[in-house]
C-alpha cells in the first residue's frame, strides 16, 4: 500500500519535473541598478534578483541565509565592484560553493571593470574614513557610463547564455537607442540646474553632479562614513551664510537628521533622492523620478 | 569804395566758396562717413561670421571629445589591472585585532567555579584591573582557483607569559559546485551559532556561561567539514564534521574520527525587514581518554589534583537567531535576538589525577544543560545596547560522590545564573568601546563584574558572518 503510494508519488513528480526545467538564467545582482539593466538587456530570458533595495546602504549588508541561497542558485552575478561590496560579497561567494560566479569566471560581472572611476583617493589610510581605494563606486549615476557598460554586460550575458545571443543583441540595440534619446531629453529638462550649488550628506553624487553641471560645495559628513557632530554642522551653517547652497542632496536610505537640521537652519530645501531604482522600476523610470525630485526641491 | 566793394566781393566769394567748399566738404565728410559705415558693417559681418564658425567648431569639438571619452570608457580595463575584489594583489589579507580591558570584580577571579561543570580550556574570568584581551592575527587569501586559506593566531597573557594559540588554520574549497564546500584543517566547529564567530565579533566581553561550561569558551578541532547547501530559496544547509577528538571537551588519541558533528541550518527573510536562522546540531565523541579540566587543588600547583574524564559524550544543541532593521537597512538602527540551548550527556569514569595511590575515581553519568538568550539593539548610528541572561543546570551521578565533588561535578544544589547588560560605542566599523555589567551567580557567592573594553582591528577587514 505504502509502496504503491511511493510509486505514484515518483510518477507524478517526474511528470511535473519537466515544467520546472530551468529555461531562464538565474541572475544575482548586488544592487537594483544592475538588476534593472540586466532585466532590460536580458528580457524574458533572465530571472533577476537584487540583493539590496534602494532603501538599503549597499556598504552595510549582512551575508544572511537568504542571500547565500540566492548566490548558490545563480548562473550569473552582476555587481558594482570597486570595493563597494567587500564587506559581504566575498563571504557570500565562499559560502555558496557556486563555481560559476567566483572571481574570474564568466558568470561574474563587475561593472567597475568596464569604466573609469573618478575621485581616487590620494591618501589611502583608515584615518580618512571609509574610503574606496579604487575611486568613487557610485558611477551608475552617470547616464553616459550606463551606456558604455551595457555592451560589456550584453557580451557577458551572451557568454553565459549563447543560445539567446540574437535576442540579447536586439535588446541592447533597443536599449541603447532609447537611452540615448532619454539622455537628450534629460539634458534639456535639467538645463535650469546648471551651475546650482549643493550640499550632500555623503559623497555618492559626484558622477550625477558632473553630468548635470552642478557643484558640490560641502559634505555633511566630516569624513566618509563618519556622522556629522553638532559642532561640524554649526561650522557648515556658518559657511552656508557666506557661500549659500541651493539645496541639500540626501539618499533615501540615509539618516536624514543632519540634512534636516541644516535645511531648517539655513532655509534651503532637501532633495531626498533614490540612489537606485525601486523593485520592478526600469532605469528610465528611476532617472526620471530622480531628476524630478531635484527639479522640484523646494 | 573800391576796397569796400572788393571786401564785399571777397567775403561773398569766401562765403559762397566756403559754402560751396562747405558743401563739398560736407559732401566729402558724408561720403567718408558712408564709406566708413560700409567698411565697419562689412567688418562686423565678417567678425560675426567668424564667431559663428568658431562656436560651431567648439561645439563639434566638445561632441567629438565626449564621444572620444565614451569610446575610451568602452575599453575594458587592461588585464594587468588588479581585480577590485582582491586585497593587496597577491599578498594575503592581514587583520590584527587589538583588545584591552579594565575589569572590576567583587570576587577573586581565582575562586571562580561553575558547579556541575568541570571547567577547561580558556574558561575563566581573566584578571582584575587593566589587562590585555586577546590580540588576534587573521591572515587569509585565495590560494589558487580552487582553494581559500585562513589562519587565526591568538596571543594572550597567561599569568605573565604570552601564550600563542593557533586558533584556526584551514583550507576551504572555492566553488566546488552543487552547493558543496569542504573545509580541512583546524577550525571552529559549526556547532551552535556563536561558536564560529571570532571573539572580537562577540556582542559581549565574555562567552555565554554554557559555552564556558561545555567548551571552555569556544570549541575548535582538527579535521574535515563537509557542508551542503540545497538549491532552495529558503536557506537549507546540512553538514558533517569529522574531527580528531583531541581537543577539549573531547580528549585523547583516536584512530579515525574521534569526534563527529552533524549540523543543519535553516534560514530566510520575512519581507524586507526581518531575517532569521534556526540551527540544530549534534556532537559526539566516543572513547574520550583523559579529558582534563580545572578542579580543586591541594597545595602545590605542580601536583594539583586534576579531574580526568574518560568515556562517551554527546551534545544536542539548538540555536535561533532573528534580526530586524527598518527597511532592511541595519546601518542606523537594528535589532538582534539570539537564543541557544545545549544538552550534554556523558557516560564513563572520572579519575582524580595526582590524588596519590590509589587515585580517587568514580563512575560518571553526567547530564548538563544550559541556555542563554540575548537581545542587542542598535538604537542610533554608532551606539548599541544589549541584555543577556544565562542559565545552567546539571544532574551528575557517580559511584563516589566525594570524588565527584572534588572534580567540581557536584552541582551543590545550584543552578548557575548570570545577567549581563552592555552599552557599546562604535565610532567606526573598526573600533568599539564597550561597558558591561554582569550580575554573576555562577556559584554560591554572587559577583558583580564591570568591564570596560576596547576592541579594534587594523588592516583589511573582511565581513562577518550572519
Amino acid at each position: 500500500m505504502f509502496q504503491s503510494f511511493i510509486k505514484k508519488f515518483f510518477v507524478l513528480f517526474s511528470l511535473v519535473l519537466p515544467f520546472y526545467a530551468q529555461a531562464q538564467i538565474n541572475v544575482f545582482t548586488c544592487e537594483p541598478e544592475w538588476a534593472a539593466l540586466t532585466q532590460a538587456l536580458g528580457g524574458g530570458n533572465v530571472a533577476v534578483t537584487s540583493a539590496t533595495t534602494a532603501m538599503q546602504d549597499p556598504h552595510h549588508i549582512q551575508a544572511r541565509p537568504s542571500l547565500i541561497s540566492k548566490v548558490r542558485q545563480a548562473d550569473f552575478l552582476v555587481c558594482t565592484g570597486a570595493g563597494l561590496e567587500e564587506g559581504w560579497l566575498p563571504l557570500l561567494l565562499r559560502k555558496s560553493g557556486n563555481p560559476n560566479v567566483q572571481l574570474g569566471q564568466i558568470g561574474q560581472f563587475m561593472a567597475a571593470n568596464y569604466t573609469q572611476l573618478l575621485e581616487k583617493p590620494t591618501i589611502l589610510d583608515r584615518s580618512q574614513g571609509h574610503i574606496h581605494s579604487a575611486g568613487n563606486p557610485h558611477f551608475h549615476l552617470d547616464p553616459a557610463r550606463i551606456i558604455s557598460i551595457a555592451p560589456a554586460l550584453t557580451d557577458a550575458l551572451i557568454n553565459v547564455d549563447p543560445a539567446n545571443q540574437l535576442q540579447y543583441q536586439t535588446n541592447l540595440a533597443l536599449f541603447t537607442q532609447q537611452w540615448q534619446q532619454a539622455m537628450k531629453r534629460w539634458k534639456q529638462i535639467s538645463q535650469p540646474l546648471q551651475g546650482k550649488r549643493v550640499v550632500v550628506s555623503h559623497n555618492n553624487w559626484g558622477y550625477l553632479l558632473r553630468w548635470l553641471g552642478m557643484e558640490r560645495i560641502a559634505t555633511l559628513e566630516p569624513l566618509p562614513g563618519v556622522p556629522p557632530s553638532s559642532a561640524h554642522l554649526s561650522k557648515l551653517l556658518a559657511k552656508q551664510k557666506q557661500i549659500p547652497a541651493d539645496m541639500i542632496l540626501n539618499a533615501s536610505y540615509q539618516n536624514a537628521r543632519p540634512a534636516r537640521w541644516l535645511s531648517e537652519h539655513a532655509s534651503i530645501p532637501i532633495a531626498t533622492l533614490p540612489l537606485s531604482p525601486s523593485v520592478n522600476e526600469s532605469l528610465f523610470q528611476w532617472f526620471d523620478r530622480l531628476l524630478n525630485q531635484i527639479l522640484s526641491a523646494k | 569804395m573800391r576796397f569796400a566793394y572788393r571786401t564785399a566781393v571777397l567775403t561773398a566769394t569766401l562765403l559762397i566758396s566756403s559754402t560751396a567748399l562747405a558743401d563739398t566738404e560736407i559732401e566729402l565728410i558724408k561720403q567718408q562717413l558712408q564709406a566708413l559705415q560700409v567698411n565697419y558693417e562689412q567688418r562686423i559681418k565678417n567678425l560675426e561670421a567668424r564667431l559663428l564658425k568658431a562656436e560651431k567648431a567648439t561645439q563639434e569639438a566638445t561632441v567629438a571629445s565626449q564621444e572620444a571619452t565614451l569610446a575610451s570608457q568602452k575599453i575594458v580595463a587592461p588585464p594587468s589591472q588588479p581585480s577590485l575584489l582582491a586585497q593587496n594583489n597577491f599578498n594575503p589579507a592581514i587583520t590584527l585585532t587589538l583588545d584591552g580591558r579594565f575589569a572590576s570584580l567583587d570576587n577573586d577571579p581565582d575562586d571562580y567555579e561553575l558547579p556541575g561543570f568541570a571547567l577547561g580550556g580558556e574558561s575563566g574570568l581573566g584578571s582584575q584591573g587593566f589587562s590585555l584581551g586577546e590580540s588576534e592575527l587573521l591572515i587569509s587569501s585565495n590560494i589558487d582557483n580552487n582553494l581559500y586559506g585562513q589562519a587565526t593566531i591568538g596571543f594572550h597573557d597567561d599569568d605573565g607569559s604570552t601564550e600563542v594559540d593557533l586558533e584556526e588554520a584551514f583550507i576551504q574549497t572555492l566553488g566546488l559546485g552543487k552547493g558543496l564546500t569542504l573545509k580541512a584543517g583546524r577550525f571552529f566547529s559549526a556547532i551552535g551559532y556563536l561558536n564560529e564567530q571570532h571573539a572580537h565579533a562577540w556582542d559581549f566581553a565574555d562567552a555565554p556561561l554554557i559555552y564556558r561550561g561545555l567548551f571552555g569558551d569556544q570549541f575548535k578541532d582538527d579535521g574535515l567539514q563537509v557542508s551542503y547547501i540545497a538549491p532552495t530559496d529558503t536557506f537549507l544547509q546540512l553538514g558533517v564534521e569529522l574531527l580528531s577528538g583531541g581537543s577539549f571537551p573531547a580528549g585523547g588519541d583516536h584512530e579515525g574520527a574521534g569526534a563527529t558533528t552533524i549540523f543543519a541550518n535553516v534560514g530566510g527573510d520575512i519581507g524586507i525587514e526581518h531575517s532569521w536562522q534556526v540551527g540544530l546540531n549534534y556532537w559526539q565523541s566516543n572513547d574520550i581518554e583523559g579529558r582534563t579540566s580545572g578542579g580543586h587543588s591541594h597545595g602545590d600547583e605542580s601536583d594539583a589534583e586534576t579531574p580526568s574524564f574518560s568515556g562517551d559524550s554527546q551534545i544536542y544543541a539548538m540555536d535561533v537567531v532573528y534580526k530586524w532593521a527598518p527597511n532592511g537597512n541595519p546601518t542606523n538602527q537594528n535589532l538582534k535576538l539570539q537564543f541557544e540551548y545545549f544538552d550534554r550527556s556523558e557516560d564513563g569514569e572520572v579519575e582524580m589525577l595526582n590524588s596519590g595511590p590509589p587515585s580517587e575515581s568514580t563512575s560518571y553519568d553526567g547530564s548538563q544543560q544550559g541556555w542563554y538568550a540575548q537581545a542587542i539593539y542598535q538604537f542610533k548610528p554608532q551606539w548599541s545596547a544589549g541584555l543577556r541572561y544565562d542559565q545552567l543546570g546539571s544532574d551528575n551521578k557517580g559511584s563516589d560522590s566525594d570524588a565527584l565533588a572534588e572534580a567540581g561535578l557536584d552541582n551543590e544544589g545550584l543552578k548557575p545564573k548570570r545577567i549581563s547588560a552592555m552599552l557599546a560605542w562604535l565610532p567606526s566599523e573598526f573600533s568599539r568601546i564597550r561597558l558591561q555589567y554582569n550580575h554573576d551567580k555562577s556559584y554560591g557567592q554572587s559577583d558583580n563584574q564591570i568591564f570596560l573594553q576596547y576592541t579594534t582591528s587594523i588592516g583589511s577587514h573582511g565581513g562577518h558572518q550572519y
